[in-house]
């Protein structure tokens, strides 16, 4: 396989692959340092992270959006597969250009346009798309046969019963035009503690899908990187 | 006129979007892909605007010799190695900034989320009090769903975690989530028409001009 374009796979003898093991343990490493206390080595690789986070962004967008999305089309139309330039890009790469006058001191209004033409076409597309999606299929799905209250595939009834009356109450605590007294006030009641339990749940999920991250840092330590300093402590991949 | 026509172009661009939603028609089927991609187009502009506020803060700084300023450099420097790379040997699987990607930007993010366990964890072990229903019934519900996630709730024989978080996770936990996303629906819906009909003008704000 050819070798790709600014590839080098070893500096003064050392495999990219070791260096590139060791920087990301280092790195990994500098930011736990935060758990005993700010500090430089946690600094420096914050703000390496924010270099390099933004210049990725920047990259991808260069290749995946400019390139293909605006200069080839208008100016090497050739590469773009096609015969002639289309020139309706010129609007969107004019906008572009004006979102940059918030840099022009006394012709930040220059920006408004774009920002309106976005803000316009988001609004009008989030009208319908968000009653078709948040709405209808969320009451679709909230709709569902009460009976029989117990099926062969468990207590189906049961739980869509739960289900409506859960989000009716959860809707009765937001309803702030009545006064939250009598049936209303035990509705919302009811309501708060769906909440509590939506909330708690995703408090869990969060907290584990951390911890997740957490064992895949300290697995990477332990079976990736120390095994290149001669520390085998067993587990995948090691005998 | 400095605020009507950006009002104007918003009405019209929100109307065209309102529309071609319910009309199957070619011309807008095709035009709606378009204007997608010209939002591409205009939001990759908007990141150099990003950027250029990044940069902004940093060299502030090291001009004015604040403190930490030498962090500064680091980030300024870590940004323009990327980028060279990016632009230069492109973005593709096997370059430089493929390497530099997975090997520093990758293992960073992860970590960084990670740290949020501790964190987490601290932070419940020092507020989360049981002195109400509501505060037992989030704790119970939290304990339940992290033990239906971990195998040690496997050897426990008297209930099924992981039956009763996947439960909790599809009937209450949804009720109490379709509340929200409703009242969220409605919210979305208004806000958009305020801003279509050019109540709402936040978005259009600084930068001067007034409605002149």
């Amino acid at each position: 396989m050819p070798e790709a374009a600014g590839e080098i796979n070893a500096i003064w003898g050392v495999s990219t692959e070791v260096i590139g093991l060791w920087l990301a343990a280092l790195l990994t490493l500098a930011i736990y340092s935060f758990l005993y206390g700010d500090n430089p080595v946690y600094k420096l690789a914050e703000h390496i992270f924010v270099g390099i986070s933004a210049a990725y962004g920047a990259g991808i967008v260069y290749h995946q959006v400019l390139i293909p999305e605006l200069i080839n089309p208008l100016f090497r139309p050739a590469l773009a597969g096609q015969d002639v330039p289309k020139y309706s890009l010129i609007i969107p790469g004019l906008l572009g250009l004006m979102v940059l006058g918030r840099f022009l001191r006394g012709h930040e209004w220059i920006s408004r346009w774009p920002i309106a033409f976005v803000m316009g076409l988001g609004a009008g597309l989030s009208i319908p798309r968000s009653m078709q999606s948040l709405v209808l299929l969320q009451m679709h799905g909230t709709m569902q046969p009460v009976w029989p209250l117990v099926t062969a595939e468990g207590w189906v009834g049961v739980d869509n019963i739960l289900m409506i009356a859960g989000v009716i109450c959860t809707l009765a605590y937001f309803y702030f035009s009545l006064p939250h007294r009598g049936v209303m006030g035990g509705m919302s009641r009811v309501g708060i503690w769906f909440l509590m339990i939506g909330f708690g749940a995703g408090f869990g999920n969060t907290v584990m899908a951390r911890i997740s991250l957490l064992i895949g840092r300290i697995q990477f330590l332990i079976y990736d990187w120390l095994p290149t300093i001669g520390i085998h402590l067993g587990g995948p991949g090691v005998g | 006129m400095r605020l009507q026509i950006p009002i104007a172009i918003g009405f019209l661009a929100g109307f065209f979007m309102l529309v071609q939603f319910f009309v199957p028609h070619q011309f807008f089927q095709q035009s709606y892909l378009e204007l997608f991609d010209w939002v591409k187009i205009i939001g990759a502009f908007a990141l150099v605007l990003g950027l250029g506020s990044l940069f902004r803060t940093h060299i502030d700084k090291i001009r004015n010799r604040r403190p930490d300023h030498i962090y500064s450099f680091v980030t300024l420097i870590s940004f323009a190695v990327m980028f060279v790379f990016g632009i230069v040997y492109g973005v593709k699987p096997h370059t430089s900034f493929d390497w530099l990607f997975k090997n520093v930007q990758t293992p960073l993010e992860a970590t960084v989320f990670s740290l949020l366990a501790f964190f987490m964890a601290s932070a419940a072990y020092r507020t989360f009090r049981a002195r109400s229903v509501e505060a037992t019934l989030l704790l119970t519900v939290a304990v339940i769903v992290m033990l239906g996630r971990v195998p040690i709730s496997d050897y426990v024989s008297f209930v099924d975690f992981h039956e009763a978080s996947e439960w909790i996770m599809s009937v209450p936990g949804m009720a109490a989530k379709r509340g929200i996303l409703l009242g969220v629906a409605l919210g979305v819906v208004a806000t958009a028409l305020r801003i279509l009909l050019g109540i709402e003008r936040s978005h259009l704000g600084g930068g001067g001009g007034g409605s002149s």
